[in-house]
């Protein structure tokens, strides 16, 4: 259920968000989903992409600094309302969201919502208890 | 100790202070007539103080002649403060010309055999014997460095690597097949093989280093700390600059309390960097050198810019010679930032309490609506990475809170990707001053 992430360190300068995708691009890695976070100097990109072993591989061999963290995907009907549910239900059980992005699949049917918890195995309990359809792994990264 | 002290020349290096005195008088007074005899600029000094050689009744008598600077060897270039005419000088050696021309330096044969005995001396105090091969990571060429260690070491009857500097690949191959046991290069040099090292997953242990020599640039107590524990060596500092001859004006004993200064050759004073006043033993404050048999090249008053401290108290090991502090950097290197003096090496410190820190880190001073500011650049690694940026975020405020407590000015710190400061095999670039510019 958990989903391997790999986030990259990277300086605010033009053309670094290039190379990374490009060193991906050249080996053939396809990126599933993706979130920038930043500030003025640094930012950290976060991915999620079909080989996330490779893709570290790789990256460390082009001296990226990177490191791998779980994260969760969950199905969100794409209608008003649909992710006040989920942050309702983690609200109650006292789990910590430390950031989240949002995907739509392929059909359009749904969101994906990609989560980041402070406690990820107490969080998948309760969305589990409370009937929300957490993705399989295989299902992201093969989007 | 479980290692037996061996002394190189024990009759110089533990002679009583009274006889030590004595013959640095005595050599005081030769060098002040070589001088007065052969070098236009000495002569112009003396005219200029209305002291004669033949004042000097004491040592303290030295105080009554000016400093030597860089600017006067600028002046001289090249040759303008040889004693001796070329005929007699076999070895030309120059310093690196950070701005403008390089400085140039000349020895005799009796010079090279002094500067020998000297980094054999210093070599043999850090335990390097006729079994040890070693590594001269030094760059071979007009940089003293490498050239010293080299006679240092054929004297005391070690197998030399001539390596030289950089192509680090090269190094490692080199220093498993063929065994070498003493490291000689600079300290962030030695990080340098360290990383590589661990990158290529080698087991330091592997390896048959057991001691390394470090010098040319000044380096904090936690770099020795980590170089011992990522070489699993015995890490040692020695000084020089060749102004006043090279590697071997000091090194450290196996107590490594600081490095002893060859004071039989060299006769040193601290002074204070601001008025030139001459500071009680024990001060901090700036080296400044006196040649005490140097021929070719001597050295009157020459102020090395290098900031410590003596101690001439006798060392456990038997020594004693003068031990000089591990230098605190040096007066071009101090910055003052918003009035408030800053050491590149108490910044280093500073980062190498972090945890996971390493030491690439360059600074950067500028200057805007006049007002200083300095900027810690500091490599990321995957131990100081985090995925979420609070944590990051977080990161970066403990460090900038340390600096500001340890330096007493504020200090921003921005992460930089790994490998984005630029490396030099030898000497690292640590500041770049923009307020010059």
């Amino acid at each position: 259920m958990k989903v391997e992430q790999i986030s990259i360190f990277i300086e605010n300068k033009s053309g670094r968000l290039a190379e990374v995708t490009g060193v991906l691009g050249d080996n053939g890695i396809n990126i599933r989903a993706l979130s920038l976070a930043d500030t003025s100097d640094f930012g950290i990109l976060r991915l999620i992409v079909d080989d996330s072993e490779k893709a570290l591989k790789v990256l460390r061999e082009q001296q990226f600094t990177v490191s791998i963290t779980h994260v969760i995907g969950v199905a969100v009907p794409d209608s008003p309302g649909g992710l006040t549910t989920i942050l309702q239900i983690l609200d109650k059980s006292g789990v910590n969201v430390e950031y989240m992005y949002a995907f739509v699949e392929r059909s359009g049917d749904n969101a994906v919502i990609i989560f980041r918890f402070d406690d990820i195995d107490e969080a998948i309990t309760a969305l589990a208890n409370n009937g929300i359809n957490i993705l399989p792994s295989e299902r992201i990264t093969s989007i | 100790m479980d290692v037996p002290v061996k002394i190189w020349n024990r009759e110089a290096e533990c002679l009583p202070r009274e006889e030590l005195r004595q013959l640095q008088l005595k050599r005081l007074q030769q060098t002040l007539t070589l001088v007065a005899n052969n070098v236009p600029c000495y002569q112009a000094k003396f005219k200029e103080s209305g002291f004669q050689p033949g004042d000097l009744k004491t040592l303290k008598d030295l105080q009554h002649l000016p400093f030597t600077s860089k600017e006067d060897l600028r002046v001289n270039y090249p040759y303008g403060m040889f004693a001796v005419p070329m005929r007699e000088v076999v070895r030309i050696h120059s310093s690196s010309g950070t701005t403008g021309k390089p400085t140039v330096v000349g020895y005799t044969k009796a010079d090279i055999n002094t500067w020998t005995e000297l980094v054999a001396r210093f070599m043999t105090a850090a335990g390097v014997t006729p079994e040890d091969i070693v590594h001269i990571a030094f760059g071979y060429g007009l940089f003293t460095g490498a050239f010293g260690l080299h006679y240092g070491s054929e004297a005391i009857g070690a197998s030399v690597i001539p390596i030289s500097g950089g192509n680090t690949e090269k190094q490692l191959m080199i220093m498993q097949d063929y065994r070498s046991s003493a490291l000689v290069c600079t300290p962030s040099y030695g990080l340098t093989l360290a990383d590589r090292i661990e990158k290529q997953g080698i087991d330091p242990r592997s390896l048959a280093l057991r001691v390394g020599l470090f010098g040319a640039e000044p380096w904090s107590e936690q770099m020795r700390v980590e170089l011992e524990q990522r070489l699993g060596i015995l890490a040692t500092d020695n000084y020089g600059l060749s102004e006043i001859m090279g590697p071997g004006v000091a090194g450290e004993c196996l107590f490594k309390q600081g490095m002893h200064l060859a004071e039989d050759h060299f006769l040193a004073e601290i002074i204070d960097p601001d008025t030139g006043e001459v500071l009680p033993d024990g001060s901090v404050g700036e080296l400044v050198i006196t040649s005490l048999t140097k021929q070719a090249f001597p050295m009157i008053r020459y102020r090395t810019r290098d900031i410590t401290r003596l101690n001439y108290a006798v060392c456990e090991c038997g020594r004693t010679l003068a031990r000089m502090e591990k230098t605190r950097g040096r007066t071009d290197d101090m910055l003052i930032i918003k009035g408030v003096n800053v050491f590149p090496t108490q910044i280093e410190e500073v980062l190498f309490q972090i945890e996971g820190c390493e030491p690439h880190y360059q600074l950067i001073v500028d200057r805007a609506n006049n007002m200083d500011s300095l900027e810690v650049q500091v490599e990321v690694n995957e131990n100081i990475f985090f995925d979420e940026m609070k944590q990051q975020r977080q990161f970066v405020v403990q460090a900038e809170k340390r600096l500001a407590t340890v330096l007493g000015v504020s200090a921003k710190v921005k992460l930089v990707e790994p490998a984005s400061i630029t490396r030099h095999e030898g000497k690292a670039v640590r500041v770049i001053d923009r307020r010059q510019q």
